[in-house]
């Protein structure tokens, strides 16, 4: 219970099926308050089906799976959880096409988030403020009038990890933030992810290796819905069970 | 907060679209009133009563295109919407006959007493009272919206399964409008007026003051609606058509924005009836078909969707073309809409007005990057993202 007590997230023995497919069967992890995790793993090992269960999408057919300790997240919906302090980035980048970039990030910021409001709101100085320095941040200024979905598909991922950044979450969850971005881009998005976990939780799921390498963070190895090894990358990379897994077949 | 509202509902648009309506109310009862019988530019009464069923349409487009062009909810029932407002006015109506009916109950319109109902249905209090008329055009609709969205939208129904319900919907209400013993005049439905707020209804003056009605209504359905899709709110509502799942990680509630919305078009779709039932002098349940529901989708896609002006000249357009065709060659009206839904897609993806703003935009952006060359590539070379 302590283990718990002193987390941010904090999933033990997670199982779900999807029609008799099992695609979580005992997944236990436990993310302290300010830090940075990678997780890596085969397709189908069960990632994104994670961070589904975390923000509220899929609900587990048992386990349990806490926030700060004490929030049950499988009873609240996405927006309640989105609001508690979780925010999600997906495996393929989201962000709203037909918005120009700005938008996209006045629509993520942190706000209250009821029709009503939305309704008769209008920016204040310090959200202005705000937004331009996100959009430093992702380095997107030069677009913020341009509609999203002109944007090359590393600033769409870029963007997205904005608009995280916009509703000021306590916990990221990233999920292949660098698929399709050149090298160059890859290193820069873990300098970002590094800055940013300066305040707050990351949860980073990744195949590539050079990126997980680049983070520097503890490594958690998923496999077939359960964890498989965890600990500093070059431990587990020489992990037999691990090698298996990435190679043995 | 209501002003800065309506304020940003006025950007350049809107404001010429509204001007242009403006000019057309005053234009057309002037010229019908004061311009001698034959003269050129005079507009005969039937023409301009033509036209203002064609605004009441423009009206329920609008509404549509709210609920269609912004937020992604393709509603093929809108039409029930329309009818209920109609039928809240054709009480109204249907109470000012008084004593005049064939029957001359002073309480009972005739199709009750031809029934041999011997007292007024609750459903029909207060509806000798103009005012309260008013709110039920606004209130039974808009209820409705409510009820049904609530329960559709938060157990996340959409897409195609939303589309057939809707549509289920608008028949279920055909079917009960047929009914005698609703109450509300069976298949015949409600008609024989004979004046509104004092006036004859069928009186040249009492036209042109319905006409007025009808394009002030369509200017300030036009002005709201502008004012919620410029608001952030509006921003919410593209977003959910975008991507609905992403909102909802964002923290924005999708079931509530969409109830909203929704609710707020059923009720301009109410007035929208209102305004159309004293001009057309009749309601009757076949305002209900699923048809006209299906017909309103057709004149927001023709005129362009997401773009609002487009939903008011789709419907003035189908309209006017339907009068047209149906005039020239009757029996073909039906293949010309069937073939305007098929091919206004293909030739015109983006419908009338949004092929012009593109057309427009791409102009302009061609012209600026012209004059411009140099600097804007300047501009994206120094922004893409470099090792630190
Ligand atoms: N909603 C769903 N319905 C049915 N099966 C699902 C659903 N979601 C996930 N699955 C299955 O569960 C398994 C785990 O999928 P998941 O997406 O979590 O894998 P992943 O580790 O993220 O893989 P990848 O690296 O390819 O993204 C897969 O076999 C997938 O087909
Ligand atoms: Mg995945």
């Amino acid at each position: 219970m302590d283990i718990a007590a002193n987390s941010i997230l904090y999933l033990d023995g997670v199982a779900v099926s999807f029609d008799g497919y099992k695609a979580l069967r005992g997944l236990s992890l436990v993310i302290e308050p300010g830090e940075m995790r990678a997780i890596i793993g085969p397709n189908g090992a069960g990632k994104t089906t994670m961070m589904d269960i975390i923000t509220g999408k899929t609900r587990p057919d048992e386990g349990e799976v806490l926030f700060e300790g004490s929030t049950d997240l499988t009873k609240l919906d996405e927006a309640t959880i989105a609001e508690m302090g979780i925010g999600r980035k997906f495996q393929k980048p989201t962000v709203f096409e037909s918005h120009t970039v700005r938008d996209n990030l006045v629509l993520s910021l942190k706000d209250n988030r009821s029709p009503f409001a939305t309704l008769f709101h209008s920016s204040t100085e310090e959200q202005d403020a705000r937004i331009d320095e996100l959009l430093t941040t992702i380095k997107l200024t030069h677009r913020a009038y341009d509609l999203a979905r002109n944007l090359s598909h590393g600033q769409k991922q870029w963007l997205e990890i904005g608009m995280l950044l916009a509703q000021e979450p306590k916990l990221l969850l990233v999920d292949e933030p660098v698929a399709g971005m050149t090298d160059a881009e890859t290193m820069e998005t873990a300098a970002l992810l590094r800055e940013i976990n300066k305040t707050k939780s990351v949860v980073v799921v990744e195949h590539d290796m050079a990126f997980v390498r680049e983070l520097g963070v503890k490594v958690t190895v998923l496999h077939e819905g359960a964890v498989l090894a965890e600990g500093p990358i070059d431990y587990v990379a020489n992990d037999p069970k691990v090698i298996e897994v990435y190679l043995g077949r | 907060m209501i002003i800065s509202f309506l304020i940003k509902g006025l950007d350049r648009r809107t404001a010429i679209c509204m001007l242009v309506l403006l000019l057309i109310c005053a234009a057309v009862p002037l010229s019908n009133a004061y311009l001698p019988v034959g003269h050129p530019f005079r507009i005969p009464t039937d023409e301009m009563l033509q036209f203002g069923k064609y605004g009441s349409y423009a009206l329920l487009a609008v509404s549509l295109d709210l609920v269609w062009g912004y937020c992604g909810i393709l509603s093929l029932g809108h039409g029930a919407f329309f009818a209920l407002g109609g039928y809240a006015m054709g009480m109204y109506l249907m109470r000012q006959i008084g004593a005049r009916g064939v029957y001359a109950n002073p309480i009972l319109p005739d199709f009750m007493v031809f029934l041999n109902w011997k007292a007024l249905p609750v459903t029909w209090y207060g509806f000798n009272w103009f005012g309260y008329a008013m709110v039920m055009v606004l209130l039974v609709p808009g209820l409705l919206a409510f009820v049904f969205g609530w329960f559709a939208f938060r157990s996340r129904v959409t897409g195609v399964y939303l589309s057939i319900i809707t549509q289920a919907m608008t028949y279920a209400l055909l079917l009960a409008f047929f009914r005698n013993d609703m109450g509300f005049g069976g298949n015949n439905g409600l008609t024989d007026f004979k004046d509104i707020l004092g006036y004859n209804i069928q009186a040249d003056s009492t036209r042109r003051g319905l006409f007025v009605a009808t394009m002030l209504m369509l200017c300030l359905g036009l002005w709201v609606a502008s004012g919620i899709v410029n608001s952030k709110l509006g921003k919410v509502l593209i977003a959910i058509r975008d991507a609905e799942s992403r909102t909802r990680f964002i923290g924005y509630r999708v079931a509530e924005y969409k109830t909203v919305i929704f609710t707020i078009s059923a009720c301009m779709a109410g007035v929208a009836g209102a305004l159309y039932v004293p001009q057309v002098l009749i309601i009757n349940p076949s305002e209900f078909s699923p048809g006209n529901s299906i017909e309103a989708v057709i004149w927001v896609a023709v005129g362009g969707r997401g773009t609002l002006i487009g939903a008011i000249v789709g419907a003035v357009a189908v309209n006017w073309g339907k009068t047209w065709f149906t005039g020239q060659f009757p029996e073909f009206w039906l293949f010309a809409l069937g073939a305007l839904f098929v091919a206004g897609p293909l030739l015109l993806p983006k419908g009338i007005v949004g092929s012009i703003s593109d057309m427009l935009a791409k102009k302009k952006s061609s012209q600026m990057y012209a004059s411009l060359p140099a600097t804007s590539e300047a501009v994206e070379d120094g922004a893409s993202p470099t090792v630190e």
